[in-house]
């Protein structure tokens, strides 16, 4: 089950974790992406995380759901979610079929979800530890 | 009539001496008779079209020299049977009159009329001998039909040419997307926006969002008459994709009648920023990216 390409990546980046998409997931790979995701923020103690869509050419109503309740979760658990790289048409599609991201923030690519990241997420005691 | 008819059956068919090959002279006969009576046909048209209020949009003198050239050209067809020539100057005299604003039922109009004049001259000269009239209405309607339908036909064809060019025309110079200052778009739209210009307008702003790696777009619609629901919900939609590409929408200029279409439909506007005119809009944007324009003292317009 895990061989082959990886499909999706976690890199830590200070306090922030950027999570790739390198390809279509189907729902189970969703669902294990947001568990590993998750589990990750509290074992970093991540106060920021970007969601690279760049790669997806498609973004079924399940996967947004999902990358909605990926940043709702995260919120919770101490940080903060923003979603980068949404193609033009990935874009417009997922706005026809009413599938927005909800509250989730969104940017351009990687570059402005760290410069967002760094404008919003309070340096507390808890980053410089 | 039923009895009349039998009885014009029964003569022709009582005169053996017009065969086949008279048939065949009925035609330049009927070509020649038109062409003798060229002058008072021709008026006696004229005339007509001016009684039925057709082609308003042109002058005397250019009615007389067009319906000098469709006579001819109707009689020669009549002659040759070939409608090339007519076809070409069908398209020729569109290409000329579309644009003074000609209306496909003027073009048909003059064209029966003239139709009906050459046959009520024919009815008049053949009216002694009906089964001749017969026949001489039996070679000439198919031919006048003829005309009539090329004519119809070059001029909607010619209609629909012009049609083409110009929605390619608007096609091109449609949706400018343009760069102001570093990471700030302005999008101004100008006259109807109907559903393909709106699609065309998502696809250029998305891809110019990409490219010009912006932060902020102003979409200026004050040159936008009216949007229909569809069109409007369309650019609800276009500002969601945006916001999900990371860039904020600023609408300027929308007028009261595209206001109150928005309100109608009952989308959601909560997330819309829109701002009366460009002017405000851009100073909107040069906020929201960290801009200030200062005037330099002592400069025009103090």
């Amino acid at each position: 089950m895990n061989t082959g390409p990886a499909l999706v990546s976690v890199l830590r980046q200070g306090p922030y974790l950027i999570a790739s998409i390198h390809t279509a997931l189907d729902d189970s790979e969703m669902i294990r992406f947001q568990e590993d995701l998750i589990e990750q923020i509290g074992r970093r103690r991540s106060r920021g995380v970007i969601i690279d869509v760049a790669a997806l050419d498609v973004l079924d109503s399940f996967g947004s759901r999902t990358l909605r309740n990926i940043a709702e979760m995260a919120r919770l658990r101490g940080a903060l979610t923003v979603i980068v790289g949404i193609q033009p048409d990935v874009a417009f599609a997922m706005v026809r079929l009413g599938m927005g991201t909800g509250s989730v923030h969104t940017a351009l690519d990687l570059e402005e979800g760290l410069t967002y990241l760094d404008r919003v997420v309070p340096s507390g005691p808890r980053t410089r530890a | 009539m039923d009895e009349d008819h039998s009885l014009v059956a029964e003569v022709s068919a009582d005169f053996p001496a017009i065969d086949r090959q008279d048939e065949d002279q009925l035609l330049p006969q009927l070509v020649a008779h038109l062409r003798e009576h060229r002058t008072k046909l021709r008026q006696e048209w004229a005339s007509r079209i001016h009684d039925a209020n057709l082609l308003h949009a042109m002058t005397p003198q250019e009615m007389g020299a067009e319906t000098t050239s469709v006579y001819d050209n109707y009689v020669e067809v009549l002659e040759t049977g070939s409608v090339e020539a007519l076809q070409h100057y069908a398209r020729d005299l569109s290409e000329r009159i579309i644009p003074r604003g000609v209306e496909t039922h003027e073009v048909v109009g003059i064209v029966l009329l003239l139709r009906d004049v050459l046959a009520r001259s024919l009815f008049e000269k053949y009216q002694r001998d009906f089964g001749l009239l017969n026949r001489v209405l039996d070679a000439y309607e198919p031919a006048a039909n003829r005309i009539a339908n090329t004519v119809a036909v070059s001029f909607v064809d010619e209609r629909e040419r012009v049609i083409r060019q110009q929605q390619d025309a608007i096609r091109e110079l449609s949706t400018p997307v343009l760069p102001v200052r570093e990471r700030l778009l302005i999008l101004p739209i100008i006259g109807v926006l109907d559903r393909e210009r709106a699609r065309q307008l998502t696809e250029q702003l998305l891809t110019g969002i990409r490219t010009h790696r912006a932060k902020v777009v102003v979409i200026d619609i004050t040159g936008a008459p009216d949007v229909d629901e569809s069109v409007a919900n369309h650019l609800v939609q276009t500002v969601d994709a945006s916001r999900l590409m990371g860039a904020s929408v600023i609408i300027t200029g929308l007028s009261p009648e595209i206001a109150q279409t928005l309100v109608t439909i009952g989308v959601d506007l909560s997330k819309m920023n829109t701002i009366g005119d460009l002017q405000g809009g851009l100073e909107e944007a040069e906020r929201l990216l960290g801009y200030t324009v200062i005037r330099q003292n002592g400069s025009a317009g103090q």
